[in-house]
């Protein structure tokens, strides 16, 4: 009986040709998520069998990017979690804006929002002049679409109400153009960011910073995968510099735990040595 | 008829509080199986809802947390905001992609999932809510040769979310609230 029309063998083989072909490491990730998505894009685009789905991907390298892309979750949110970025706000930024200089690794950025949300913290507590956001993603198409810096102004709503749950005291609105429908946001929000691809699984540290976010990542990762991840964000973060994680992750479990206080109520550690 | 249950996973949204408040105090508390609870919920009223229903009963009451293995004789909580799936090697894992049905956790992905890892051991049960999230899921569970529940729609709060699994999903049992808990103790 066919159950399904991609079974788990055929989803191993996909990973495989990934890596053999373009260099892409998917080997590390949970399965039932990954699964899913492929069953989606499959149905999606209306592929005709498993042969074809699988020679597309691996003849064509713009259904490629297509697949990676829509495989990979990039649903985000600007403040997302308001009490996380409120405690930013008043707890860690002002921390780092006693350094002359403060970079700030945003891995696994997506389409941007929270890119642009540290980016407004950054501008009220009047730091925004003196760091850099490397915001990085395995996949170029959101990227692309992270420097544009327009999003959705359906969404608008929403994101101003978590901006003021966040202790956000301006008006949201005037940090965008609307322009139909979409909401264009300020460019010097985006002067201090660094929009770049970095592979979490297969790339290596590329800086020291003081803060690195990570949030909503780690749960798509096995446990041995998250492991080498953390101890990539502990070789990149300088001593008395934060991690963030999202709500339900933690670096608990792993090698680097030791070494990292949290903070009281957020998934935020800071290296302590 | 069940041979064997390994999982117990119970789905519902509008209504569904109520009857897992006066079904759990009567669970046996040496179920030979873990109960996975995925109701809707508003994001951000996280931690009060395994807090609640661990004071109805003796078994032991958790939010999941993520690469989490499933563990006989304990009962689980879907977090907020975020979908619930089960992997192969019978753990949790967390899943932020897009609202299923308006919703997230969306019952179906944990039902769908579940459903390919348990088989034939897997027991999902549907309980009153206001659409039709779990039915898809229900489906699975069908294929994958699971055991198919649903509250009664007549003893619902909100019939809409039974009803709809009854009309469109061959269903194994349909349940009263005052039968959901015997059943429950009575499985292999």
């Amino acid at each position: 009986m066919e159950l399904s029309v991609i079974n788990d063998d055929h989803v191993e083989i996909l990973l495989s040709d990934l890596l053999e072909k373009y260099g892409y490491d998917f080997t590390g990730y949970s399965r039932a998520s990954l699964k899913r998505r492929i069953i989606r894009l499959y149905s999606l685009d209306r592929a005709v069998s498993f042969a074809e789905f699988r020679y597309k991907i691996n003849k064509d390298n713009l259904y490629f990017k297509r697949f990676v892309e829509q495989i990979t979750v990039n649903v985000t949110e600007m403040f997302r979690d308001p009490v996380f970025f409120k405690t930013l706000r008043d707890v860690v930024l002002p921390k780092l804006g006693t350094y002359p200089f403060i970079r700030i690794w945003l891995a696994g950025c997506s389409t941007g929002e929270e890119a642009y949300s540290i980016s407004i913290i950054l501008k009220e507590l009047n730091l925004l002049h003196k760091s850099l956001i490397y915001a990085t993603d395995l996949n170029p198409i959101v990227l692309e679409k992270a420097a544009q810096g327009m999003f959705g102004m359906n969404s608008m709503k929403q994101y101003s109400e978590n901006y003021i749950l966040s202790g956000g005291l301006k008006d949201f609105s005037s940090y965008y153009t609307a322009n139909y429908s979409l909401a264009k946001f300020d460019e010097e929000l985006k002067s201090k960011i660094i929009f770049s691809t970095h592979n979490l699984v297969s790339d290596y540290s590329f800086n020291e910073f003081q803060l690195i976010l990570c949030r909503n990542v780690l749960i798509y990762f096995d446990r041995e995968l998250q492991q080498k991840v953390l101890n990539l964000f502990d070789e990149s973060l300088e001593e008395l510099g934060y991690l963030a994680l999202g709500t339900k992750e933690t670096i608990n479990f792993s090698g680097i735990s030791d070494k990292y206080k949290r903070l009281d109520s957020e998934k935020i550690w800071r290296k302590i040595q | 008829m069940i041979k064997k249950c390994e999982a117990f996973i119970i789905g519902g949204s509008a209504g569904s509080l109520d009857v897992l408040l006066k079904v759990l105090p009567l669970v046996n508390v040496a179920i030979k199986f873990p109960i996975v609870i995925v109701i809707h919920r508003k994001h951000g009223a996280d931690s009060l809802l395994p807090e609640l229903l661990s004071t109805r009963t003796k078994l032991k009451v958790k939010e999941v947390d993520e690469k989490e293995p499933l563990i006989a004789g304990t009962i689980y909580i879907a977090p907020s905001d975020y979908h619930l799936l089960i992997e192969q090697d019978r753990s949790f894992s967390l899943d932020y992609s897009e609202k299923i049905n308006y919703s997230r956790p969306a019952i179906d992905a944990t039902f769908q999932t579940a459903a390919e890892v348990y088989k034939d051991t897997l027991v999902c049960l549907l309980l009153s809510g206001s659409n039709a999230d779990g039915v898809n899921g229900l489906k699975s569970v069908k294929l994958w040769g699971g055991t198919t529940l649903i509250q009664d729609p007549n003893s619902a709060q909100v019939a809409y979310m039974p009803a709809q699994a009854q009309a469109n999903v061959k269903i194994d049992h349909v349940l009263s609230i005052e039968d959901i808990a015997e059943f429950i103790n009575l499985l292999p």
